[in-house]
């Protein structure tokens, strides 16, 4: 099976969409001569032309306005939004319309675009390149809200993503584009060419939207995250010791609570990571339909592991950004409470 | 010059106590303004966004060359929808003030700008409407009694109780969803034009956007993205002069027309009495031909006047002269057309009268029909389970859950009379 990283994951998703279905079509900031600025749409305007891979003008909202209007008209519409911090201005064109437009006119006109974006720190963006916003999207009604952690599943879920008729945000977390990052900046990067994340069949296949996947079972412990905390969550949990169940929630809303519940419910001891700020955080939500769900199994308070609620400072990226050491202490403390 | 910086602040020609001034408003006679060929560049009809086209004159005679092919028959049609409008509108905003529904917008003076507009347009072409364009609904064949069901939220509202009154829609009748954010639709329309190009399609796409949200990014998105991709797509702003409180001034309407916002980007602007249903059209048809045939979007301003309050809300008298409607130089389209089908020998005050008792008799039918599928206090009622219908194509799971505990703590019919 061929070995992809995240990025040639994602280009191949939209090769096998945009190749099946002429109704797709890709618009952004630099995503056609160019290939994208982190090269995801590389090559599919020489494929596809260029009224089916299309350069936008800089306007966020803009591009989700206008993608919205093709939607109605019948396409298929995949908008990139260059980095998760440039999504504001587009913002009341997803929440205000995208969202909603399928409830307002009771399902009569709806618009399935898939906004995929990259988002996330570690890579030296400062606060405007490196922000995770998932939780503001995921508290809107009537978007699907969705973060893979790895190469198969990035293109499974982008698949599903665009081939589904509900408006998708689709997060990227550029630090594990080119591989699976533990969390410790000291140590070298490792590229994707030996996870088994990382082997990626060329053709068409789908990863449900809706569903959380178990990357390792444990006994004492549960760790609920997405994204890159997944990696550093492994890493972290391997060096302990803790037997710990991890589990990526890959699509943030609708969420699948059941998979979290009974993973609790097993180990009685839940940490929740996520590298967005904590306060308001989607570990907030995560924290109380677990304690819902588990109330009586639980043996510890529990726990969360965030980013700082500050902005994302560039000089201070790793004391800022959940690494190994913040999600180690995490663990050790949950386990400390008898 | 002064020697030093000064905030502007734009205060409107006439305030309540004041003598209606118009003098702001630069007319050209009927007439006067060339028709250029739907090829010409940019660049060198720019004299459209200034000007202003005028087909009716002060005689009520149709002159010049934006004249339209438009017969008689098709006149009094045009006639009777504009009047069709205006008592549909006095009739539902009766009835807000009698408490039956919650809020009304009335399209008092602006009548001409979806009729003839509705008119000039193809079936296929898309509408992306706003919130003052009920004509268009009804010109394209949205029943009154269905309009009249949107606003009373019953159970055959098409939007079951989800939206504002008169935020209508119509897959059917290619008309969009009015959104409630204002200017939101300018993008869509972009998109949706852009999207037929793609596809390879003529039809175009229309949107209508009021002078106080061309202020709004969404306007400036849009015409950037028309202009780029020379979109098939008419961008209409209706200049009725007021936004609620707040006169064309504060969106920077001052010192250029409104039609004029697309010149910096290459999209031709014109500027046309919008009370004029004959030129409204003509100017309209210029456009789609042009947008039709690769010409890309046309700006259009239809310099009117909104005759009531910005809705049931807001109590006019308090921002703005009493008698500025009367005063408006440009008067009222449906008066106009009216004068015009008289002097021609097609129409008569009797007919006129006869039409209005007419019209006012199919809308109180409508309201008597509209009232047998519910009303804010009398059954039957929508089941308000459904609101958990639609938020998502397929409905998950924690809202099910959420609906049937609904049900379980509001009762069936959510808290209602049982």
């Amino acid at each position: 099976m061929p070995q992809m990283n995240m990025i040639e994951a994602i280009r191949s998703g939209l090769d096998v969409v945009m190749d099946k279905d002429p109704g797709v079509v890709v618009l952004g900031e630099d995503v056609g001569y160019f290939g994208g600025v982190f090269r995801c749409t590389d090559g599919l305007q020489r494929k596809y032309g260029e009224h089916r891979v299309i350069d936008a003008p800089i306007a966020e909202g803009g591009i989700v306005g206008a993608a919205i209007g093709m939607g109605v008209n019948g396409l298929r519409p995949v908008a990139e939004i260059q980095f998760a911090d440039y999504i504001y201005p587009g913002f009341d064109q997803i929440v205000s319309e995208l969202a909603r437009l399928r409830y307002r006119t009771c399902g009569e006109f709806f618009s399935p675009v898939t906004i995929r974006t990259p988002c996330g720190g570690g890579i030296r963006g400062g606060q405007t390149h490196s922000q995770s916003p998932e939780a503001i999207f995921a508290h809107v009604s009537g978007i699907v809200t969705v973060m893979p952690s790895n190469p198969y599943d990035a293109k499974g879920l982008l698949i599903s993503s665009i081939e589904s008729d509900d408006p998708v945000v689709f997060f990227e977390p550029k630090r594990i584009y080119n591989g699976p990052f533990d969390g410790d900046p000291e140590r070298p990067a490792v590229s994707w060419a030996s996870h088994p994340k990382g082997e990626v069949p060329d053709g068409h296949y789908t990863v449900p939207i809706g569903k959380a996947d178990v990357v390792r079972e444990g006994s004492e412990l549960t760790i609920i995250t997405y994204g890159t905390l997944v990696h550093v969550a492994v890493a972290a949990a391997a060096e302990t010791g803790v037997d710990a169940e991890i589990i990526d929630i890959r699509t943030i809303s609708p969420l699948d609570i059941g998979t979290l519940a009974d993973s609790v419910n097993k180990t009685g001891r839940c940490m929740i990571a996520h590298e967005a700020t904590r306060f308001g955080g989607f570990g907030a939500e995560l924290a109380a339909r677990v304690q819902k769900e588990c109330f009586w199994n639980l043996e510890a308070p529990i726990g969360r592991i965030a980013g700082w609620d500050t902005p994302y400072p560039h000089a201070f990226e790793w004391q800022y950004f959940p690494g190994k050491r913040r999600m180690m202490a995490g663990i050790q403390s949950m386990m400390s409470v008898e | 010059m002064n020697k030093k910086s000064r905030l502007h602040i734009p205060r409107p020609s006439a305030r309540p106590g004041d003598k209606p001034d118009f003098g702001y408003l630069d007319l050209s006679p009927a007439g006067s303004v060339d028709k250029p060929s739907i090829d010409s560049r940019t660049r060198d009809i720019e004299y459209l966004s200034s000007g202003l086209v005028r087909v009716l004159d002060d005689d009520h005679a149709a002159i010049g060359p934006w004249v339209p092919d438009l017969d008689a028959g098709k006149l009094q049609i045009a006639l009777r929808w504009m009047m069709l409008n205006r008592v549909f509108d006095k009739r539902m905003w009766q009835i807000q003030r009698q408490g039956r529904i919650s809020f009304y917008m009335e399209a008092a003076g602006e009548e001409a700008v979806s009729i003839a507009q509705g008119m000039a347009l193809r079936p296929g072409d898309m509408c992306f409407p706003s919130y003052r364009n009920q004509g268009l609904y009804m010109y394209r064949g949205v029943k009154l009694v269905d309009m009249m069901c949107q606003c009373l939220s019953n159970t055959r509202d098409m939007c079951k109780g989800r939206q504002l009154p008169i935020m209508y829609h119509s897959a059917k009748a290619n008309m969009f969803s009015i959104s409630g954010n204002l200017g939101t639709q300018y993008p869509h329309a972009v998109g949706w034009a852009m999207a037929s190009a793609i596809k390879g399609e003529d039809h175009i796409a229309a949107t209508w956007v009021g002078d106080g949200a061309t202020a709004e990014a969404d306007f400036h998105h849009a015409i950037t993205f028309a202009a780029v991709y020379q979109a098939p797509v008419i961008l209409n702003i209706v200049n009725n002069q007021w936004a609620i409180s707040t006169f064309q001034g504060f969106a920077g309407g001052e010192r250029r027309p409104f039609a004029a916002r697309g010149l910096g980007l290459g999209i031709p602007g014109i500027r046309v009495d919008g009370n004029d249903l004959l030129a409204v059209y003509s100017t309209t048809l210029w456009a789609a031909d042009r947008a039709r045939r690769g010409g890309g979007p046309t700006m259009i301003e239809l310099v009117t006047y909104r005759g009531g309050a910005h809705s049931t809300s807001d109590d006019p008298t308090k921002y703005r002269p009493k008698d500025e409607w009367s005063e408006f130089p440009l008067g009222d389209p449906i008066e106009r057309l009216k004068q015009h089908l008289i002097a021609e020998g097609h129409w008569s005050d009797a007919r006129h009268e006869q039409l209005e008792e007419e019209l006012k008799a199919e809308v109180l039918a409508a309201w008597k029909e509209a009232q047998q599928y519910g009303t804010m206090t009398e059954g039957p009622f929508l089941d308000p389970s459904t609101m958990f219908d639609d938020v998502y194509a397929e409905t998950p799971h924690h809202l099910e859950s959420q609906r049937r505990r609904m049900i379980k703590v509001e009762g069936a019919n959510g808290g209602g009379d049982t």
